[in-house]
């Protein structure tokens, strides 16, 4: 029983990292109904810059809360302008285009950030500095939770609430259902939906930032291609909470996360990508709208 | 089926989405050889009422019968099987091919060679093709888009647009052809010679026509019998002069103020 | 008769090139065409998929790889003994291991394109970027399936297959798949998956069964992405699941959308070019994979439609011009 508490809560854990990249991709494609595959490495690149910046300002070497939020904001902002880029650069162009179009340059773009963080960092891995000194605590029954665990629950949870408050209770996040209804009516409203789209890049592209920094932490080792994996994971979790649904991403990113923890603990670790594939296929055959999600019909 | 018998009946058909009844309790008679019209304001249900009669939507109550046979819940391509095909309120062509390729494609059910024929090119297959090719072109005669036959779908004349829709629903050899607004965008002379060219194709392939239509020359002139819809329910049947005068398709259609009559002065 | 000949002619020129090349050229040549061949194969088949249908499917590497290590199977355990008993008794050896390649082969389509029938069958109701990312998903559950299945190998990959595809074997797999592609597009079945591509709704509504024939232009894409593997297998004589990465399907899906989705030489001509790329780009290697996401990036900003859109290069286009420059 012990086991199966411990596993729950390295699974919250883990989920609430999924939920955080869920977020932006199910953000983008109520917006845009785009899936923008680049998403997973702006997660890798979120770790990157966070690596930068710490040894920068040399966060390792006096860990404090402060230094390590600093270090937090400048990954966010980092992949914000990253996000921005990418959106104006890349998306904005094929955004008339087909479907395929716009899918196949969101591969074209995940292609580049991941080759080009090779030719930037060097393929080998770096390991992040440790920015907040490691300690564990016993939860009681057997269960024990490291401050890391907490700081990512604490975090993901809180720019959770953040965003919800964004999206539930401003302008913009008015302006941002709007546009994800429909782009004519809220022209048509004075909204500006190229500056609605960017923003959700950015906001999307900032929470994987943190979600990559805060994974980081846990697990040192960064390469270019490490947001691979957790992206594709992170878009399944969507799918599953219902993609273009905010609370969604959230149930859906805890349901990957605990899914994956209990598979690898009670199967095999060699299993732990396959699951991400086996809730998809499921959750498609049995409930394609996902968890909380709506079928919106075609109009004939 | 029996004489007298109806070729399609509607029996108190229901389609409720979530919340809204797009179409509640219809029901509906079209003998054979009827040109039967079906009106009402915008946001009525009459492409609803296709849409459930063509299988892209099963209704959530009711029966539908073709044929003496029933048809709610078949999916669309079983339905044009069965010999009932429609044109759409959005023209819906294979933009990327040319007309002849659309008309062909619509007697996909009448074609004779399968796959094995196909790949390899039997002499099964090249018979096939020719008959299809030739049909299709007899078709295009019909309809006067002759001209146009080797031009891709997309790059035709609005006008054109609307008659190769109506060709491509005639090329599947239907008892029952569903025309959802074919003079929509037409101006009265274009209208005049469409309505002429189906009255024509009507007797010429002993088609029944099931219309819909918002102008009401065209709808008083042609149809024989009109039913008129408004928010989902029907609200009256009968002939022309019936329907012109019936007080309550008056309000629907202006509301509280009573002018003559509708569609009187065409 | 007509046929007759042109089959016999085409086996001919197949057989005249499978003896000429290599006493021709040197073999890196022979490899670069070689590798040519089997990514028109490839990228024709993903052509029926993506192109004449328009259904999204970007795990073609996934059928690949069934079909490689399918027919790996087929020729060593069954294969081999079979030639071999053939040689023994006399026949040369060429022709003593034509049967049991053509059969590991086919057998090696035939898996894909059972693979192919039970994606397709339940996914084809999703919408366009959902099929997208189950066949995405399919393609790498195969990969980590044959990582963890030691009786193929493995992680440690698969050596030891016989190395009987030659140039014959590869020029009649391209034959193969632009023959059935062309009379396919030339036919009511290919009419239908246009139509299908154009508009799925009105297709329905005019007596196109659209289940039935996304399924059957995932099952013979499929077949054919099969017999590409198995040619793979049989040229390099090695597997490895790397190889059939989703990386390996973007390569793919490159080659149809750079050619023209729709358009069979469109796939022919991009899957030569981008074959012929990487070793033009041999000097920046290190560079190569940004040049090429840079590549996608912008050709589908400036030129969606890719080279050919979905027209098919024709003979008649270069006598026009040389008409107009007479």
């Amino acid at each position: 029983m012990s086991e199966f508490l411990q596993q729950l809560v390295n699974g919250v854990t883990w989920g609430s990292v999924y939920a955080l990249i869920a977020l932006g991709y199910t953000m983008v494609y109520g917006i845009l109904r785009l899936i923008n595959f680049a998403h997973g490495d702006v997660y890798m690149l979120g770790a990157f810059f966070a690596y930068y910046a710490a040894r920068a300002i040399g966060a390792a070497a006096n860990p404090t809360p402060a230094l390590a939020l600093v270090v937090l904001f400048a990954a966010m902002l980092g992949c914000g302008i990253v996000g921005f880029v990418i959106e104006r650069a890349a998306y904005k162009p094929v955004r008339r285009s087909s479907r395929l179009a716009a899918l196949i340059t969101a591969i074209g773009v995940s292609l580049l950030l991941e080759n080009g963080g090779v030719l930037l960092f060097g393929a080998s891995p770096k390991f992040f500095p440790q920015i907040v000194r490691e300690h564990s605590y016993s939860l009681g029954a057997g269960v024990t939770m490291t401050n890391l665990q907490l700081i990512i629950l604490v975090v993901s949870f809180a720019l959770m609430l953040l965003l919800r408050l964004i999206v539930l209770h401003t302008r913009v996040g008015r302006a941002m259902r709007a546009v994800s209804h429909s782009h004519t009516a809220a022209a048509l409203m004075g909204i500006s939906v190229d500056r609605i789209i960017t923003f959700t890049f950015v906001l999307g592209s900032m929470l994987a930032a943190a979600a990559g920094v805060l994974v980081a932490l846990q697990n040192p080792k960064i390469e270019p291609y490490m947001g691979i994996m957790p992206g594709l994971k992170a878009f399944v979790a969507a799918v599953v909470g219902g993609i273009g649904n905010v609370p969604g991403a959230v149930l859906g990113g805890l349901v990957m996360g605990i899914a994956e923890v209990m598979v690898v603990g009670y199967l095999s670790p060699t299993y732990r990508d396959a699951i991400a594939f086996v809730l998809l296929i499921v959750i498609l055959l049995v409930r394609p709208a996902g968890i909380l999600g709506k079928n919106v019909a075609e109009k004939v | 089926m029996p004489a007298g018998a109806p070729l399609l009946s509607l029996d108190r058909v229901t389609m409720q989405f979530g919340g809204l009844k797009a179409v509640a309790e219809i029901s509906l008679e079209i003998a054979p050889g009827e040109l039967f019209g079906l009106i009402g304001p915008n946001g009525a249900g009459k492409t609803t009422v296709f849409n459930v009669i063509t299988g892209v939507y099963a209704p959530t109550q009711g029966r539908i019968e073709f044929e003496g046979r029933p048809i709610q819940g078949l999916k669309p391509h079983a339905v044009a099987r069965r010999g009932i095909t429609r044109t759409f309120q959005n023209i819906r062509l294979f933009g990327s091919r040319c007309c002849r390729d659309n008309v062909c494609i619509a007697a996909h059910q009448h074609a004779e060679a399968g796959l094995f024929d196909a790949v390899f090119r039997t002499g099964r297959f090249a018979r096939d093709e020719a008959r299809l090719m030739r049909e299709a072109s007899e078709l295009l005669e019909v309809m006067g888009l002759s001209p146009w036959a080797d031009t891709l779908a997309s790059e035709l004349p609005y006008g054109q647009q609307r008659r190769l829709e109506i060709a491509r629903a005639l090329a599947g050899r239907p008892r029952l052809l569903l025309l959802d607004e074919p003079a929509a965008g037409l101006n009265p002379q274009e209208s005049d010679q469409l309505m002429h060219l189906i009255e024509v194709v009507r007797r010429r392939f002993g088609l029944t026509l099931l219309l819909i239509e918002h102008d009401m020359r065209v709808v008083m002139g042609i149809c024989r019998r009109i039913a008129v819809l408004d928010y989902g329910v029907k609200i009256a049947e009968g002939t022309p002069d019936q329907i012109r005068t019936d007080p309550k398709v008056i309000e629907a259609y202006l509301g509280e103020e009573v002018p003559a009559d509708l569609g009187a002065g065409a | 008769m007509r046929h007759a000949a042109w089959w016999a002619g085409s086996i001919a020129a197949l057989l005249a090139l499978d003896f000429a090349l290599p006493r021709l050229f040197n073999p890196y040549i022979v490899q670069v065409v070689m590798l040519c061949g089997i990514n028109v194969v490839l990228a024709v088949s993903l052509n029926l998929i993506n192109g004449f249908t328009g259904q999204f499917s970007i795990g073609h590497a996934g059928f690949m790889a069934i079909g490689g290590y399918g027919s790996a199977m087929i020729t060593m355990h069954a294969g081999r003994p079979w030639a071999a008993a053939l040689i023994a008794a006399g026949v040369p050896a060429a022709l003593a291991q034509a049967g049991p390649l053509l059969l590991g082969l086919v057998g090696g389509g035939l898996l894909a394109a059972v693979a192919g029938y039970l994606v397709g069958l339940p996914s084809l109701r999703l919408r366009g970027d959902y099929l997208a990312i189950v066949t995405l998903g399919f393609g790498e559950i195969i990969r980590v399936l044959i990582l963890n299945i030691d009786a193929v190998g493995g992680a440690r990959g698969l050596p030891g297959i016989p190395g009987w595809a030659s140039f014959f074997w590869v020029g009649a797999g391209v034959l193969a798949v632009v023959m059935v592609s062309r009379h396919l597009a030339h036919s009511t079945h290919g009419r239908a998956l246009f139509a299908i591509r154009d508009d799925e709704v009105a297709a329905e509504a005019l007596g196109v069964d659209t289940t039935r024939y996304k399924v059957l232009a995932f099952v013979i894409g499929a077949f054919f992405a099969g017999v590409a593997g198995g040619l793979f297998a049989h040229y390099l004589s090695y597997l490895n699941p790397n190889s059939f990465t989703f990386l390996k399907s973007i390569e793919v899906i490159a080659m149809v959308v750079l050619g023209g989705m729709g358009s069979i030489s469109g796939s022919v001509l991009a899957a030569i070019l981008l074959t012929l790329l990487p070793e033009v780009l041999r000097p920046v290697k290190d560079y190569r994979m940004v040049l090429y996401s840079l590549m996608l990036i912008v050709l589908m900003i400036t030129r969606p439609q890719g080279l050919l859109g979905s027209r098919e290069l024709t003979l008649a286009m270069f006598r026009r011009r040389r008409a107009a420059t007479a």
